[in-house]
């Protein structure tokens, strides 16, 4: 199982169905650092590094690192570059997705922040799309109205994001494309946006810990932070992954590893330790037949999460008293 | 025309977005509009003025290009013009957001009945509503909804533009998946040589649609042989004129509509030959062919006669309340001036209301025979259907030309309801056209049949209000 570890901090390859079973980590009070290819911040939170000392246990198969970059995951999306937006090839399911999560994110924007301007609801608020990938997201949301930068680690997709919006004047104002990582992004824009939104994304990330203290970083107080992603159970794999991959072909083969997706109760746990309180979390799943997504009370294959990050920071004695009280009754959510 | 090379586009888009977009600059030869509606009749109008009223769609650019000019109305005119719809309730409530108003300002009739009756026998049908004062529709002459509705887009100039006396010449449809180097949009050459591009092109214009033939939409028509004579008519004496009075002849069917307690409209649909005589006819003449049109009973048979007699009275004795007492409709004295013109009539529907990047409403995208009056109503019915799709979209931030699943869900859900209408049109009017006696005494009992049961007839005009 050592072995195994290492060899995931030195390459960070393609884990596959070798990787069924969850893998209990045990934190090493050393954090070990993976040099990457491509360039990488250290985006240290005093807080994190409290935790790590503290011996916390978290159930985490990923390899602890500073940068949220796995360059495996990279190469599998730079080679499809280009295809992010022939509708009816390999993306086509995160393009339906929108259905789902654009409404998501609006509704939820329009709770919390109100509504500025009739026809564009989300007018004068920032969002950054993290992993934005070839924009299938950003642009319905430059649409309502709103500033987005999104931003991708794989210059061919952000390069593609930008040729694709380019055309319509309406989206050249409002949304923008950056090619660098989460780190390097967290660095300047402090406190910058309104919300983040991180859909499809926490599953080929390589940490996450870095990754929730950023969107903590650049998030104004009380902004929201939304992300969509797969739950690990055993139905996941089954659905997510086999029947999706294998059987079905509606995911590229390889595109998921079982092994980094995170519980909804893993997640929020997560970002609680952060200064983020989950306000939503909701359960939804892809009809292959129809090719159309929709919501539904479980959360076993895939989710959609609102945290919002609190406005006064939160003390690190706290942490532990918050993440006992999860299971708050009032907090009808069903985990299974 | 100018041919424009594409290769330098996005060049030239980056350059021209570095300037203040100006939508009056007639120097940027790629004015990008959200939506361009092609035809400015009564639906393309309201297709513009329903656009323009909804909240989500408040920051999209919408242009209407019209052939013709602009149709004005400070006063309404003394004569009626000869061309009149009639408004179902459903349509109303469309034309309420601000149209309805003006109509109801110039001018416009309700009617409460309606009488169907049939040449060849005693067989008849009256719609109503329970108590008769309820309205059951409304006659408005065409200028008056165009004029109405062009006085409504006034108010909405600040994103919904028209350009009148303009005439499209070609049109350019982009390709369904992302070609680099390429425009994704539609492109809308005038005949003044400039080009517009729009994201979505909607086509309302009429039955020989020019967007629907430059699509390559395949299209299901054929010609009826009749053309219908319109006039307005002079009642002999004033009266509450509020019922609209239609009589199946052989020939085709012969419609009265009111427009006044002194004024109607007429509809008479026959074959070509006699169309052409009835206009060549004087106006003493016309007026007795009209009168005896609806009035004489000369094809009834015997055969025919008894026979619905029989029935009619089997028919009262199973159902004692049903049946209704045959009226005659006003006699006609005279016709206005100058008012007797003919067109011919045909059906027509569309195989796909949608492209990619297009939509096709009204009669271009189906053509009935006015044997219903319900040519119009269909043709709004569309408007509100995808003004509540396209608004959809757009509020889940949709690009509105290129979400197929909004676009089919419009030519879905209107052609479930188009398609039975017109069918049903269509095999009354196969079914009135004959003289011969099986016929005749088939459709004898099902209208009589038909006029016996109540909720048969609320099915009816429910399904026609809406």
């Amino acid at each position: 199982m050592y072995s195994k570890k290492l060899a995931r901090l030195a390459f960070g390859p393609l884990v596959e169905s070798a990787f069924k079973c969850p893998l209990t980590r045990n934190v090493s009070s050393r954090v070990t650092a993976v040099r990457s290819l491509c360039s990488w911040t250290v985006c240290l939170h005093h807080r994190q590094k409290n935790q790590l000392s503290n011996g916390l246990t978290r159930l985490n198969v990923r390899p602890v690192s500073q940068t949220t970059l796995d360059p495996a995951e990279a190469r599998k999306f730079q080679a499809k570059a280009s295809k992010w937006w022939d509708l009816q090839g390999e993306f086509a399911v995160l393009h339906s997705m929108n259905d789902l999560r654009v409404p998501f994110i609006r509704d939820n924007l329009l709770n919390v922040h109100g509504v500025r301007q009739l026809g564009k609801p989300r007018a004068g608020l920032r969002i950054l799309d993290v992993g934005c990938g070839g924009g299938v997201l950003s642009e319905p949301l430059g649409r309502l109205g709103a500033d987005v930068l999104g931003i991708d680690p794989v210059e061919d997709s952000v390069r593609t994001a930008e040729l694709h919006s380019s055309y319509d004047p309406d989206l050249r104002e409002r949304v923008g494309y950056q090619a660098c990582t989460l780190e390097e992004l967290a660095e300047e824009e402090v406190e910058g946006f309104h919300a983040v939104v991180a859909s499809e994304v926490v599953e080929h990330l390589a940490d996450l810990d870095t990754f929730a203290s950023c969107c903590q970083q650049v998030l104004k107080p009380g902004g929201s932070l939304f992300i969509t992603t797969l739950n690990k159970t055993n139905l996941s794999y089954v659905f997510g992954i086999v029947a999706a991959e294998q059987l079905l072909r509606i995911v590229p083969s390889g595109t998921h590893d079982w092994g980094k997706f995170i519980s909804p109760e893993d997640l929020e746990r997560l970002l609680e330790s952060f200064g983020f309180y989950v306000e939503a979390i909701r359960g939804m799943i892809y009809n292959p037949l129809t090719g159309a997504w929709s919501w539904q009370q479980s959360t076993a294959i895939n989710y959609a999460l609102h945290a919002i990050k609190r406005k006064e920071e939160p003390q690190p004695d706290r942490v532990w008293a918050e993440s006992e009280n999860l299971d708050e009754p009032g907090r009808a959510r069903s985990y299974s | 025309v100018k041919i424009i090379d594409f290769s330098f586009m996005p060049k030239i888009i980056r350059i021209l977005s570095k300037d203040h977009r100006d939508e009056e600059s007639s120097t940027s030869e790629n004015q990008l509009f959200d939506i361009i509606i092609s035809g400015g009749g009564m639906v393309g109008t309201a297709m513009a003025c329903s656009l323009g009223l909804d909240p989500n769609l408040a920051g999209k650019k919408i242009l209407l290009l019209e052939a013709g000019h602009k149709k004005e109305m400070d006063r309404v005119p003394e004569t009626y013009s000869t061309r009149v719809s009639s408004i179902s309730p459903g349509s109303a409530t469309l034309l309420s957001l601000g149209a309805w108003d003006h109509i109801a300002n110039m001018r416009c009739k309700p009617y409460n009945k309606m009488q169907v009756w049939d040449a060849c026998s005693d067989a008849l049908i009256t719609f109503d509503k329970d108590n008769l004062q309820d309205e059951m529709a409304y006659i408005v002459e065409n200028d008056v909804i165009v004029a109405a509705l062009t006085k409504q887009l006034q108010t909405l100039s600040d994103h919904v533009k028209v350009q009148y006396r303009t005439k499209v010449v070609k049109y350019t449809w982009p390709r369904p998946y992302h070609v680099s180097e390429s425009i994704p949009w539609v492109q809308v050459t005038l005949a003044n040589g400039k080009t517009l591009q729009t994201k979505l092109l909607i086509g309302a214009d009429g039955p020989n649609s020019m967007v629907r033939r430059e699509a390559g939409i395949p299209t299901v028509k054929w010609n009826y042989d009749q053309s219908a004579v319109v006039a307005v008519l002079h009642l002999s004496e004033s009266t509450e004129n509020n019922v609209a009075w239609q009589r199946f002849l052989p020939t085709g069917p012969i419609a009265m509509l009111p427009l006044s307690d002194t004024e109607s409209s007429l509809v008479w649909s026959t074959s070509h030959q006699h169309a052409e005589e009835l206009l060549q006819l004087d106006e003493e003449s016309f007026v007795d062919a009209i009168n005896s049109a609806f009035w004489s009973n000369e094809n009834h048979s015997e055969m025919v006669e008894t026979a619905g007699s029989l029935f009619r009275t089997a028919l009262s004795v199973l159902m004692p309340d049903s049946g209704s007492a045959r009226q005659l409709p006003p006699s006609v004295a005279g016709i206005g001036p100058k008012s007797r013109v003919m067109f011919p009539l045909g059906m027509g529907h569309a195989t796909e209301y949608i492209r990619h990047r297009v939509a096709i409403i009204g009669d271009a995208a189906h053509r009935v025979h006015p044997l219903a009056g319900q040519g119009a109503n269909l043709g709004f019915g569309d408007v509100a259907y995808l003004t509540k799709v396209l608004s959809q979209a757009a509020f889940n931030g949709k690009d509105l030309g290129k979400s197929m699943q909004h676009l089919l869900e419009f030519e879905t859900e209107r052609q479930r309801h188009n398609l039975p209408m017109m069918a049903a049109i269509d095999l009354m009017k196969r079914l009135y056209s004959t003289n011969a006696a099986p016929m005749v005494l088939l459709r004898t009992f099902g209208l009589q049949a038909t006029n016996a049961l109540p909720p048969l007839k609320e099915q009816i005009m429910a399904y026609a209000s809406k």
